[in-house]
């Protein structure tokens, strides 16, 4: 009988938090910076003590200066350290984005692999939590357009685990997006020892053979939640979580899609030019004739973000029940 | 203290001379006509349709070769921008690298990818940069910032920049930050008083960049940018406040740019010939040698052979340069990731 | 700062009495409006309030240098004094605070994020030292209309001068010479992090000089300093002499935010120590030392703002949120279809 390896239960935001601590344990060469993350520990106390155990100069409490937060960890990437910058809210990222796209997603390619930029950029986004136009944004289609960047959606605390792990490790830079609506709604096991998820892998966190359902981040728990509903029905649906929408694991969708034969994507960025578009197209590329439905994306409303009163805030989500909905008109089509 | 020139550029009655040597004093001049040379060299290739584009670094040559000899190979280093090639020279780069780079040649440290002038070299401590301005400061922070925590003390980041530069936000975030952290670091600024076709005036409510140090809480100095030995000095001084840890330091020195921004502007249309004659009448190649034979540091002569020297050298680079390979198409695709890594298609 | 004790004469920069006491006034209102709003979060009737205690008496003087109906106010998130100041009513504060459908935004914004066109008071984000380049933009559009006498007003705290924008909007500013004041609020602390981690010096004001500037310093818990300050760089603005940069030093008393806690961070000796200097009952005090406000008037004032304050949240809390509808509308010009 195999022995189950020792484990804890955490929260998506214990489990960043200890991975973080676990690497800075492990490489002294790794550092924290960003704002708040020192004295304050993080605005969602991440960082909680990090800087009385590890010191101001590897928890750095930078200016309000999201620019040169991220370009300051390229030089310590090219230098040799491994920066782990941390923007406060997504929605704050936009003045770094030279840096990220620019700078960071080109510095090996541009040198031609002379230099290179192993660096993590870590940032809470999302909504659900009456975060209003500037602390609820999604920014991962901003983003995913750039070839040289690595892009992370995890949704569980062991995805977290072991894809900052990856991340950290990763010789190229990466984007770790964490939806803040999971932080402490989302709560599993996670093993002990040190353990990394491949960076582009997703996860098919339920079977099925009628309905292919990909999504990420908060949504990867409320399609699940709604695939089950539908279980009691008799209706049978696989859901994928992305995990990492840059590389994309484009063969766990097409091998899915070629036994369901439908496709739903559902994401909370808007649609319009969104990771659902990219998987449109690609499966159409790849399986249009396997298809037996029109291919569908749930995303939320085309507007700049939802705002702070609940009505807007709830009128921008989408629930679990309309989730359902859409995935039994899909079987049923 | 006399300087090598008065600020007019006319040679001083004696030469303060920084305790340089002679055959440091005669390298600097080497090294400042070499950038001469292979400024014109790209220029000219650019005219003779063999090469799509060239940068303009000429009045330059005083500050570049006059910082690198401040600079310690091996310990330092450098994260120049795109107008910087004395100082790539001065500090190892060699002609021939300057040459694959013009040419695009797949055995350029970048493969052909960037521009020319956009050097980088691991081995001789210079960083990779873009061509967006001031997009490298922060990293020259981060890079000292790493020389800092891992206490390593006799090391320092040169970093350098123009006028223009110093209008971008990531400057300023980027000066704060060393200054919060007394971080082991020299901005240089290369003054050329033009950013493409905007004059200081409409750049800055005052016209001196190093006037910025105060409100950063640093040491601010001006220098004449057309005096080698004056940059050295100020330079020199600056780099070894950063080593021994006393933080950065914000350095100005005033240059001009004799030809248009690159081999695509026309300078021509945003300046008088007047203006640009004006500063011609001061160019530091001509002075700094007309100071090396009147200080009996240069003949006549050995300045002529050392002119001979250069261009043969640029001549064989270009040569060697202009036979190798482009890269190949399929290298489009390389060094994007780190190890295998399947385009999406 | 003026001293405990009767003053016979100080300078008042040509302010009435009227306008002293309609200053005190301003700066009761936003202690009450700013308590109130950390109340009803505790009452869990709304989501989140921010805290601008500490800064009433630069609000307060600022406001009263501010010319309504013919200036522009760019100010920040930490500005509710400033904004009652120029006119903002408490009703209107309150419905920010409950998201209500008749909000300037609609419920959209966080608390404290108005906008006002009435006013002449800009829109803004809670993206710091996104709204000093705005402001610059709107001094620009003054200056190439030549319209003399008209100047922008713009604020933000410490923490934002550390953002590149600032650095890019500030040096624009000085090139063209343009009618604009930044008033730095400068309360030490950008959240948790001090101002000396933010930067290597102690005074904002001196960084004026790097860009050719004129700087100011004042004593932001002295709200007729303030003004008198902030009147003499609006005055400087308006007549085509170019920006100034004036910097107030105040305090945070509260935590950044409702979410914030800043005992995580600062000791409470710190803030009790600065809380001996708080500017409103040093004000009340010196109105009353002065004679220019009797006890009994003092009393009157209290219950005035006090009443206003109640009924300004019964009516606020009484009005219907938005539609669910409303998340669609002013996303572009005219009629928009969303894409689906």
């Amino acid at each position: 009988m195999a022995v189950a390896s020792p484990s804890k239960v955490m929260t998506n935001v214990e489990a960043v938090r200890s991975t973080l601590y676990d690497a800075l344990k492990r490489d002294d060469k790794a550092v924290i910076l960003g704002e708040d993350v020192g004295n304050r520990g993080n605005v969602f106390l991440i960082t909680k003590g990090f800087i009385e155990e590890f010191g101001p100069e590897r928890i750095i409490d930078t200016p309000i200066a999201e620019a040169s937060i991220v370009g300051i960890a390229v030089g310590m990437a090219m230098e040799g350290l491994r920066p782990i910058a941390e923007i406060q809210f997504a929605d704050f990222i936009y003045p770094a984005f030279n840096q990220i796209v620019g700078e960071a997603a080109k510095t090996r390619y541009r040198s031609n692999g002379e230099y290179t930029c192993p660096m993590v950029i870590r940032t809470p986004y999302g909504g659900g939590v009456r975060g209003a136009l500037s602390h609820s944004v999604s920014v991962e289609a901003l983003f995913y357009h750039v070839p040289g960047l690595k892009i992370v959606v995890p949704s569980t605390p062991r995805d977290i685990k072991g894809l900052l792990n990856a991340a950290i490790e990763d010789p190229d830079p990466v984007l770790f997006l964490e939806h803040k609506r999971t932080y402490r709604l989302i709560k599993d096991d996670v093993p002990d020892e040190y353990f990394t998820i491949p960076i582009g892998k997703a996860n098919i966190t339920q079977e099925g053979t009628q309905l292919t359902v990909v999504s990420y981040g908060l949504y990867a728990h409320q399609s699940l939640e709604a695939a089950r509903k539908l279980q009691d029905e008799n209706l049978s649906v696989e859901v994928i979580d992305l995990r990492s929408v840059r590389p994309m694991d484009r063969n766990a969708i097409l091998d899915s899609v070629r036994k369901t034969h439908k496709l739903l994507i559902i994401h909370e960025d808007n649609k319009f030019g969104g990771v659902g578009a990219e998987i449109s197209a690609m499966v159409a590329e790849e399986a249009l004739f396997e298809l037996d439905a029109p291919i569908r994306r749930l995303c939320c409303p085309d507007v700049p973000a939802m705002g702070y009163a609940l009505p807007l805030e709830e009128e921008y989500m989408i629930s679990t029940d309309r989730m359902a909905e859409e995935m039994r008109a899909m079987v049923r089509f | 203290m006399a300087k090598a020139m008065t600020s007019t550029g006319e040679a001083a009655a004696t030469l303060e001379r920084y305790g340089l040597t002679d055959d440091q004093l005669r390298a600097i001049f080497r090294n400042m006509l070499l950038q001469r040379q292979l400024d014109n060299r790209g220029f000219q290739l650019n005219r003779q349709g063999k090469i799509p584009f060239a940068l303009g670094s000429e009045g330059h040559e005083a500050i570049q070769a006059g910082a690198a000899m401040a600079f310690k190979r091996g310990h330092d280093i450098l994260a120049p921008y795109y107008r910087d090639l004395g100082l790539a020279v001065g500090i190892g780069f060699t002609p021939l690298e300057v040459l694959l780079s013009l040419f695009a040649r797949a055995a350029d440290h970048n493969g052909g990818r960037q521009f020319p002038n956009h050097y980088s070299s691991r081995k001789i401590g210079m960083m990779s940069f873009s061509s967006i301005l001031a997009a490298q400061i922060p990293h020259a922070v981060g890079a000292a910032y790493a020389i800092a925590l891992r206490k390593e003390t006799g090391r320092a980041v040169l970093v350098t920049f123009g006028d223009g530069t110093t209008s971008e936000g990531e400057w300023h975030e980027s000066l704060n930050f060393a200054a919060v952290h007394k971080l082991p670091i020299v901005f240089l600024c290369e003054n050329n008083q033009w950013a493409i076709s905007t004059p200081l005036h409409q750049q800055m409510g005052q016209p001196h960049v190093y006037k910025r140090a105060e409100g950063y809480g640093l040491p601010g100095e001006s220098f004449n940018g057309f005096d080698p030995l004056a940059t050295y000095d100020a330079v020199r001084r600056a780099m070894e406040r950063a080593r021994s840890g006393s933080g950065p330091s914000l350095i100005e020195g005033t240059c001009y740019r004799f030809l248009s921004h690159s081999t695509d502007d026309d300078d021509r249309t945003y300046r008088t010939r007047e203006e640009v004659e004006k500063q011609r009448a001061m160019d530091p190649v001509p002075r700094f040698e007309k100071i090396l034979i009147e200080n009996s540091i240069l003949v006549a002569q050995d300045a002529d052979a050392l002119k001979k020297d250069v261009l043969r050298e640029t001549n064989e680079a270009t040569d060697a340069a202009e036979a190798m390979p482009f890269p190949e198409a399929k290298d489009l695709y390389t060094n994007l990731y780190e190890g295998a890594w399947e385009p999406w298609q | 700062m003026y001293a405990p004790r009767v003053v016979t004469h100080f300078e008042r920069f040509g302010l009435s009495d009227e306008q002293l006491r309609g200053m005190l006034h301003t700066m009761l209102m936003q202690r009450t409006l700013e308590n109130r709003g950390f109340q009803l979060n505790r009452q869990g009737k709304i989501p989140f309030a921010s805290a601008s205690e500490g800064h009433e008496a630069v609000q307060a003087g600022a406001a009263m240098a501010f010319e309504r109906g013919r200036d522009i106010l760019v100010p920040y998130y930490r500005d509710l004094g400033l904004d009652l100041g120029i006119g903002l009513t408490p009703y209107e504060v309150l419905l920010s605070l409950f998201a209500r459908a008749a909000d300037h935004s609609g419920g959209r914004q966080f608390p404290h994020h108005y906008a006002s066109k009435k006013l002449g008071r800009f829109t803004i984000s809670s993206i710091i030292a996104a709204q000093t380049a705005h402001a610059v933009g709107a001094a620009y559009a003054i200056k190439l209309r030549e319209e003399r006498g008209r100047a922008v007003l713009t604020t933000f705290g410490d923490g934002a001068t550390s953002e590149g924008e600032w650095h890019e909007a500030v040096n624009f500013a000085a090139i063209h010479k343009l009618p604009v004041v930044l008033l730095c609020e400068n309360n030490e602390w950008a959240i948790s992090t001090p101002q000396s981690k933010q930067m290597a010096v102690r005074d904002i004001y001196k960084k004026a000089a790097g860009y050719g500037i004129p700087g100011a310093l004042v004593d932001g818990f002295d709200p007729i300093a303030c003004y008198g300050a902030v009147r003499a760089a609006m005055q400087r603005a308006r007549s085509g002499d170019g920006p100034t940069l004036v910097e107030a030093k105040c305090y945070r008393f509260l935590s950044h935010t409702t979410d914030d806690d800043d005992r995580t961070y600062r000791t409470r000796e710190e803030v009790e120590e600065r809380r001996k200097d708080d500017p409103v009952p040093k004000f009340e005090r010196f109105l009353l030392e002065n004679a220019i406000l009797s006890s009994a008037d003092l009393e009157d004032l209290r219950a005035q703002v006090l009443a206003e304050a109640n009924d300004a949240t019964d009516r606020a809390e009484l009005m219907p949120y938005p539609l669910p509808s409303d998340l669609y509308a002013q996303v572009h010009a005219g009629p928009w279809e969303p894409w689906q």
